[in-house]
């Protein structure tokens, strides 16, 4: 299929859109899928094509530029060699604690000598290339479809969509362990994975995901499409030396529950974008973060949470600690629509800032459309309570022991609503590792 | 050698010049009570022994045991052998009441270079001076302070202190917001802590506390100096007189 490069629209291309344009032009017999999966690429693809890259006059984007901030975009990463494998062995140490089910990709490209794909009772799980290529039932029906959303970043991790996961946990189901997806990045080159998770009726599910990319450009994205009285806790990490993008699209049906949680330190440009629809009644939803910044990193949380259905209750908690330069964003906005009677949300954004020079934005924002819903929002941005810290010292802890310990305690409050307590300790030990590295 | 030492000492924060040539000294095994309208600068003095940032010291000098502390940092001043019992302790959200107490117990340990103390040696401890204040295990599972009545609050304190063994025990209007029974189990704790080498230096606005925590001597503050030291009866002598005769102004 030929895609005609509307020259029209936008006259100023930077060197970035021009090299994602030229990429998708390049890549596109290559990309796996043809037919309809062809046509949603094209499709997103011109989406892209039409609003560029989002900006600050984006809305939604509007902290974090990405047209001014992505300089150049990386070519796509090629396949793995030897070396990059034998590395991705080590990667997704955090959860190393843990044990999960591993299913490991590098470079963007699926894995499988260094997956677990050992059959289990209820789970299927292909890689989303094979799935493409072979036009899979389940891919068909569900991917580019779980929210609608005109986002860019979506749009092109559509067009470019390389390799991923694709799970269904079958009604019913409840794994023996969790899922682990490893992504790891060995090439300073893009890689643009997606990924796909179906929990059917009453199945329940705990999927970690870690990225650990030192210098690639990341654009990943995960559906999850929860079905009613589903179990879903599923937490991220990243470590991200270049630019990660994601974004977890997620449509929960009735009295399921749902949590996610973005844990990302060490990255030099991140967003987590979420985009969360509550489809059926009854619902229970926690949706966290915990981000640890330092020197120049730049950090953006950004939720779109759409109440659709009535009698849900979510929980949106988010904290940043900024060091140094670093920027912390959150954005989130909740939606009630009409219907959604005795909807209870509350959201909760603070930010510790270690530093003068680092800085905090943050957008909470409700669109209440019912009118018997109980719906709150608070954001906070502060520094260490100097008296609080004269506490703990007049008890003979050191100054910056005593930091440590406040920093822990400010960031472990999301972390506590974390369902897997492996997980939580992981996380913890995270932190204070970062603690730790402090100058 | 005395083991507490204040020179001719001022001290002042911002702008405000709060102590203004204050001199005392407080004996090993000794109880002093300062007493002293508000405004008199009792907190203060309380804050720059116990090295408060903010609380700037313009002249003067504090010796402990001979050794002048106005230059170290509170934690080293903490490990040394000073204690502040907080007028309004802090609530530390996040942070269990038995971590905070075995990192402070830990950190003053590893200051005086002596070894950590094991799990169960500490757990001991605790639970037995917890006990003896009436504070459950509950309380020490739960975040610092955090939900604790004012007379919880004090007894914490207490339990601090008594943990860390201080050799100067400094409590900051330990009777405000307690009613006569949570007084009572306060002053106990602290009756129980009164050592031969430690001495406890107790700020007060009313003679009450000290019919509890009886002092061998009471120090009048009045504009940031001693005005007039005596014995216990002097406590007495201010409750029915009030603080007019030592400042020239009611109080």
């Amino acid at each position: 299929m030929n895609v005609n490069v509307p020259t029209n629209v936008r006259t100023m291309k930077t060197a970035a859109e021009q090299a994602l344009a030229d990429a998708f032009v390049s890549a596109q017999p290559k990309l796996p899928g043809k037919g309809a999966v062809a046509a949603l690429r094209a499709d997103a693809f011109q989406r892209f094509e039409t609003a560029g890259l989002p900006h600050r006059r984006v809305e939604e984007w509007k902290y974090t530029d990405l047209r001014a901030l992505m300089r150049e975009a990386q070519p796509l990463a090629g396949l793995p060699d030897a070396a990059a494998k034998a590395k991705a062995k080590n990667a997704g140490a955090l959860f190393a604690g843990i044990a999960a089910r591993k299913l490991v990709f590098v470079d963007g490209a699926f894995a499988p000598d260094l997956s677990d794909l050992s059959p289990e009772a209820g789970l299927a799980i292909v890689s989303m290339a094979d799935a493409l290529a072979k036009g899979d039932a389940l891919v068909a029906a569900h991917v580019g479809k779980t929210v609608e959303t005109n986002d860019v970043g979506v749009a092109l991790n559509t067009a470019l969509m390389g390799d991923g996961a694709v799970i269904r946990v079958a009604a019913g189901a409840a794994l023996a362990k969790p899922i682990h997806l490893v992504f790891f990045g060995a090439q300073a080159a893009a890689s643009v994975t997606r990924s796909l998770l179906v929990v059917e009726k009453g199945a329940s599910v705990t999927l970690l995901e870690s990225h650990d990319n030192a210098a690639g450009q990341v654009n990943t994205a995960l559906e999850i499409v929860a079905a009613d009285g589903a179990t879903v806790e599923h937490v991220k990490t990243v470590r991200a030396g270049a630019l990660h993008l994601s974004s977890l699209i997620a449509s929960v049906g009735a009295r399921a529950r749902f949590n996610t949680f973005a844990f990302t330190t060490a990255s030099a440009l991140v967003r987590n974008q979420m985009f969360i629809r509550f489809a059926g009644e009854g619902t229970q939803a926690g949706i966290g973060g915990a981000t640890l910044a330092r020197a120049r990193e730049h950090v953006d949380n950004t939720l779109l949470i759409d109440h659709a259905a009535g009698g849900c209750e979510s929980r949106e908690r988010f904290r940043a600690v900024l060091d140094g330069q670093s920027r912390g964003v959150f954005q989130g906005k909740i939606v009630v629509r009409p219907h959604a009677q005795k909807t209870d949300a509350r959201m909760a954004s603070h930010s510790l800032l270690l530093s003068d020079d680092a800085e905090a934005n943050a957008k909470p924002e409700l669109e209440i459309f019912a009118d018997d819903v109980q719906c709150g929002h608070g954001a906070t941005t502060g520094a260490l309570q100097q008296d609080l810290l004269f506490y703990l010292r007049a008890r003979g802890i050191p100054k910056r022991q005593a930091e440590a310990l406040l920093i822990q305690s400010f960031v472990a409050e999301p972390i506590e609503s974390i369902g897997h307590e492996g997980v939580r300790a992981a996380l913890n030990a995270a932190v204070e590792r970062w603690l730790g590295e402090r100058e | 050698m005395s083991l507490l030492e204040v020179k001719n000492l001022h001290a002042r924060v911002g702008e405000r010049q709060i102590l203004n040539g204050l001199t005392l000294t407080v004996e090993k095994g000794q109880v002093a009570a300062i007493m002293g309208p508000n405004g008199s600068g009792k907190s203060t003095l309380a804050y720059v022994l116990a090295g408060k940032p903010g609380y700037e010291v313009t002249g003067g000098e504090v010796l402990l045991d001979g050794e002048s502390v106005l230059g170290m940092e509170p934690e080293v001043r903490a490990a040394k052998g000073v204690f502040l019992a907080f007028q309004y302790p802090m609530e530390i959200p996040g942070v269990a009441s038995m971590t905070f107490l075995r990192t402070a117990v830990n950190a003053q340990r590893k200051a005086r270079g002596l070894a950590e103390l094991s799990t169960p040696d500490f757990m001991k401890k605790v639970r037995e001076t917890a006990g003896a204040l009436g504070i459950s295990n509950d309380m020490l599972r739960r975040a610092v302070n955090v939900g604790f009545s004012g007379g919880e609050k004090k007894r914490n304190e207490i339990l601090q202190m008594a943990m860390l063994e201080p050799k100067l025990a400094v409590l900051d209007e330990t009777d405000s917001g307690l009613d006569i029974d949570a007084l009572r189990i306060v002053a106990d704790g602290v009756n129980r802590l009164r050592a031969p080498d430690r001495a406890m230096v107790v700020i007060t606005h009313y003679q009450r506390l000290l019919s509890y925590i009886v002092p061998d001597v009471v120090h009048v503050l009045a504009k940031g100096k001693v005005v007039k030291s005596g014995g216990k009866e002097l406590a007495l002598e201010l409750e029915a007189k009030g603080y007019a005769d030592f400042v020239g102004e009611a109080a």
